[in-house]
C-alpha cells in the first residue's frame, strides 16, 4: 500500500513537471545546456550550471533554460543533443571537449539551430566554440606557491594529459620560476577527472613526499581536505573550495561562464548571433580568482599585481622567451608571446619540469 | 639504481604508505565480503556499485543530519539492505534475471543517490575518529597501522574473519553453500532456498551500503554524486578473483589498494615508468593473479557456486 502511494506521487509530480514546463514554453527563446557530469560536483559542471543561472535570472522573461546532466561523452551524447534541438531549444551549449563531434554532426542537422561548444575547435556556420584561459589564474597561483613554500617541492594532481592541462602545469611552474627559481613539481596522474578517494590518495602520497602545496586539475575537493588535515596549503580548482579548506586554500582558478551565457543569449534575440571562437581569460571575468586568503599581505598584494597585469595585458603567462625542458628556445608565433594555437596544442613541458609528458 | 630501490622500500614500508593502502583497500573488502555471501548463496548480484554509491548518499545524510558517524553508518547498511530487497523481489519473488536486474539496479542507485544527496553536496563533516589507545597506538612503527585505524576498518575485519567462521564453521554456513551450488538440492531436502537467498541478498546489500558509507564518513568526509568512482565493480571482480574464498577476498582487496597507491606514490620518483602503465598496474596484478591462482586449480580449487546466477523458481 505505502509503495502504491510513492508511486502515485512520483506519477503526480512527473505529470506535474511535464505539463508546467508545456504550459511556460510560449515564445520565449529557450536555451538548452549539456553538462557531462552532475550539476553537484561542485566543480566544472557545478560552474557551468551557475553561469545557466545567471542567464535565467539576466534575461528571465525572455528565455527559457533547461540542461541534461551526467551526459556521457561518445555515442550518447547525440542523443541528448538532438532530443534538446527537437524539444525546440534555439541555442544550445555543450559543456565538455568529448561532446565536439556529436555537436558537429547534430548542429548539420538543425541547421536553424545556434550551438556552442566548449574548449573545442570545430565550427560550423551554426556552431561556435568558447573556453577560458584558466593557464591565467594558473600563473597566479605558481607564483603564489613560488613564494609560499619551503620544502620548494609543490604537488600537481592531474586527470589527463590534454593540452589545457599541460598549459596549466607549464603557467604553474612559470609563475613559480618568475619568484622561485628553485622550485620543484613532483606530479601525480590519476586518470580520472573526478575520483575522490584517489585523488585524496594521491594528495597524501605528495605531501609525503615532501610537498607542502598541492595544486589540481581534478574536480573534487579530496585534496583541499588532505591539505587542511595535514596543515599544508592548496589551490582549489574550478570552483572556490574555501569551506573544504578554510586553513589550506590560498585562492582557487575558478570559471566563471555567466557573461558569456547572457552574451550569446542576447545575441541570439536580437538575431545577430553568428560563429565565433571566443577564448577570454581574467580581462571578461571568464576566469575569475577565488579571494586570496591564509597568506602574508606582501604575497597577496603581488598576487593583485599579476592578476591586474594580466588582465590589463600588460602581462602574458606564456611571453618569450620560453625554453622547454630540453633545453630549446620555443618558437614564437604570437610575436612576443606564444600565439593562441601552440597553447591550445600545448604538449610539451618548459624548463624546470623534470618529469615526462605522459606519452610523449 | 640501488639507491632508487632503497627509496622504493622506505616508501612501501612508510606508516602512512601503509595507512592510505588500508584506506583505499577497506571500502573494496567491506563491499566484496557482501557480495562473496550473496554470490555463495547462488544469486549475482551486479548492482554492488547502486547500492554503494546509495549507501554513501545515505551515510552522509545520516551522519549530516544527527552530527553522528554512527547514525550515518547505519544510515547507510539500511539504505543499502533496502535497495537489495528490492533486488530480491524481482530477481527471487518474480524470477526475474539476475543479471540485468543487478545492472538496473546500479543504474537507479546512481539516480536516487544523486537525488538524495543534492542536498548535501557542499556540505562537509569531521571524519570518524581514529581509534586511540594509550600506549599501544604510540608504539613505533606498528602502533597507529594496528591500533590507530578509523571504526570501519576493524568492523571490515571482523565481518570477513566472520563470514568465513559461519561458512566453514556453522551449519548455517553449509546450508548456505548447498543452496548455492544444488538449489534443487537443497529444496528437495527441505530447505527453503529463496528465504535463504533472499537473507543473503540483504546482507549483500547492507555490506555494499556500509561500503559506500565509508567513503563519505572516513575516506573523504563529504558528498559528491558518483563518488563511487567504480569501487562497486572492483569489488564484485575482487569476488571472482578470490574465486568465492574469503581469505583470498582479503588478499585480493588489499593487493588492489596497495598496487593502486604504489601507482599513485611511484610517480613522482620518475622511474620511466609511463604512468599509463603505473594506473594500469592494479589491474594487471590483479589478472596475474587470478591467472596465477586459477593455475593452481588441481590442488587449490574454485569455490564457485555451481547455481551462481541461475533461477530458481519452486516446483510446487
Amino acid at each position: 500500500m505505502k509503495k502504491l502511494n510513492i508511486i502515485a506521487v512520483l506519477a503526480v509530480l512527473v505529470l506535474g513537471v511535464m505539463t508546467f514546463g508545456a504550459v511556460h514554453a510560449a515564445d520565449k527563446l529557450k536555451v538548452g545546456f549539456i553538462y557531462v557530469g552532475p550539476v553537484g560536483d561542485l566543480g566544472y559542471t557545478y560552474q557551468h550550471e551557475v553561469g545557466r543561472r545567471a542567464l535565467q535570472k539576466a534575461l528571465n522573461d525572455k528565455v527559457e533554460t533547461t540542461y541534461l546532466e551526467n551526459v556521457p561523452e561518445g555515442a550518447d551524447a547525440e542523443r541528448a543533443i538532438e532530443q534538446l534541438a527537437r524539444a525546440g531549444n534555439k541555442l544550445i551549449f555543450t559543456t565538455s571537449f568529448g561532446f565536439m563531434d556529436a555537436t558537429v554532426k547534430v548542429a548539420a542537422k538543425y541547421p536553424n539551430v545556434f550551438f556552442e561548444h566548449a574548449t573545442g575547435f570545430k565550427r560550423a556556420k551554426n556552431l561556435a566554440t568558447y573556453a577560458a584561459r584558466f593557464y591565467e589564474g594558473r600563473y597566479i597561483q605558481g607564483q603564489i606557491a613560488g613564494k609560499m613554500t619551503k620544502s620548494n617541492i609543490i604537488g600537481y594532481i592531474v586527470s589527463f594529459p590534454i593540452p589545457e592541462v599541460i598549459s596549466g602545469i607549464n603557467a604553474t611552474m612559470l609563475g613559480a620560476q618568475s619568484v622561485n627559481p628553485n622550485v620543484k613539481f613532483k606530479i601525480i596522474w590519476v586518470n580520472s577527472w573526478f575520483d575522490p578517494g584517489k585523488e585524496a590518495d594521491a594528495a597524501k602520497a605528495l605531501i609525503d613526499q615532501g610537498a607542502d602545496i598541492l595544486t589540481q586539475h581534478t574536480d573534487s575537493p579530496a585534496a583541499m581536505q588532505i591539505a587542511e588535515q595535514r596543515g599544508i596549503h592548496a589551490f582549489g580548482q574550478s570552483s572556490d573550495m574555501i569551506k573544504f579548506g578554510p586553513h589550506a586554500q590560498l585562492t582557487a582558478d575558478t570559471d566563471y561562464w555567466g557573461n558569456y551565457y547572457i552574451d550569446r543569449a542576447k545575441l541570439v534575440l536580437d538575431g545577430k548571433w553568428k560563429s565565433d571562437d571566443t577564448w577570454d581569460g581574467l580581462d571578461k571575468g571568464m576566469v575569475v580568482m577565488a579571494p586570496y586568503t591564509n597568506m602574508p599581505d606582501d604575497v597577496k598584494a603581488m598576487a593583485k599585481k599579476t592578476e591586474e597585469a594580466i588582465r590589463t595585458h600588460a602581462l602574458h603567462p606564456f611571453k618569450c622567451p620560453i625554453v622547454d625542458q630540453n633545453g630549446k628556445t620555443v618558437e614564437c608565433k604570437g610575436g612576443d608571446r606564444l600565439d593562441n594555437g601552440q597553447i591550445l596544442s600545448m604538449n610539451w613541458y618548459v624548463k624546470g619540469i623534470d618529469d615526462k609528458v605522459p606519452g610523449q | 639504481m640501488l639507491e632508487t630501490l632503497i627509496n622504493i622500500f622506505h616508501l612501501i614500508f612508510s606508516e602512512s604508505f601503509i595507512l592510505t593502502v588500508v584506506t583505499a583497500s577497506t571500502p573494496l573488502l567491506l563491499a566484496s565480503s557482501g557480495e562473496l555471501m550473496v554470490e555463495r548463496s547462488g544469486v549475482l548480484n551486479l548492482g554492488v556499485e547502486g547500492m554503494m554509491i546509495v549507501g554513501a548518499a545515505c551515510g552522509f545524510a545520516g551522519a549530516w543530519l544527527s552530527g553522528s558517524i554512527l547514525v550515518g553508518a547505519l544510515s547507510g547498511i539500511i539504505a543499502g539492505a533496502a535497495l537489495s530487497g528490492m533486488f530480491g523481489i524481482l530477481t527471487l519473488g518474480l524470477a526475474v534475471n539476475q543479471v540485468a536486474t543487478g545492472l538496473a539496479l546500479t543504474i537507479f542507485g546512481v539516480g536516487l543517490s544523486g537525488l538524495i544527496g543534492a542536498k548535501f553536496v557542499g556540505e562537509k563533516i569531521a571524519p570518524a575518529a581514529h581509534l586511540h589507545l594509550p600506549m599501544l597506538t604510540d608504539l613505533p612503527g606498528v602502533g597507529r597501522i594496528l591500533f590507530g585505524e578509523d571504526p570501519f576498518v576493524y568492523v571490515s575485519v571482523a565481518l570477513i574473519i566472520g563470514i568465513w567462521l559461519f561458512l566453514y564453521r556453522s551449519r548455517p554456513g553449509l546450508v548456505l553453500r548447498a543452496v548455492g551450488d544444488n538449489h534443487a538440492s537443497a529444496h528437495a531436502l527441505g530447505y527453503p532456498v529463496l528465504r535463504i537467498r533472499m537473507l543473503a541478498v540483504l546482507f549483500g546489500g547492507a555490506c555494499a551500503g556500509l561500503a559506500g558509507a565509508y567513503l563519505p564518513l572516513a575516506y573523504t568526509p563529504f558528498f559528491i554524486p558518483g563518488m563511487t568512482s567504480g569501487r562497486g565493480w572492483i569489488a564484485l571482480a575482487l569476488v571472482v578473483f578470490a574465486s568465492w574464498r574469503p581469505g583470498r577476498l582479503v588478499i585480493g582487496a588489499y593487493l588492489f589498494g596497495a598496487v593502486s597507491i604504489l601507482g599513485l606514490a611511484l610517480q613522482p620518483l620518475q622511474l620511466g615508468i609511463p604512468q599509463q602503465v603505473m594506473n594500469m598496474l592494479p589491474y594487471l596484478a590483479t589478472v596475474v593473479v587470478l591467472v596465477l591462482i586459477s593455475r593452481a586449480r588441481g590442488t587449490a580449487g574454485s569455490a564457485a557456486p555451481a547455481s551462481l546466477g541461475l533461477v530458481f523458481v519452486p516446483d510446487r
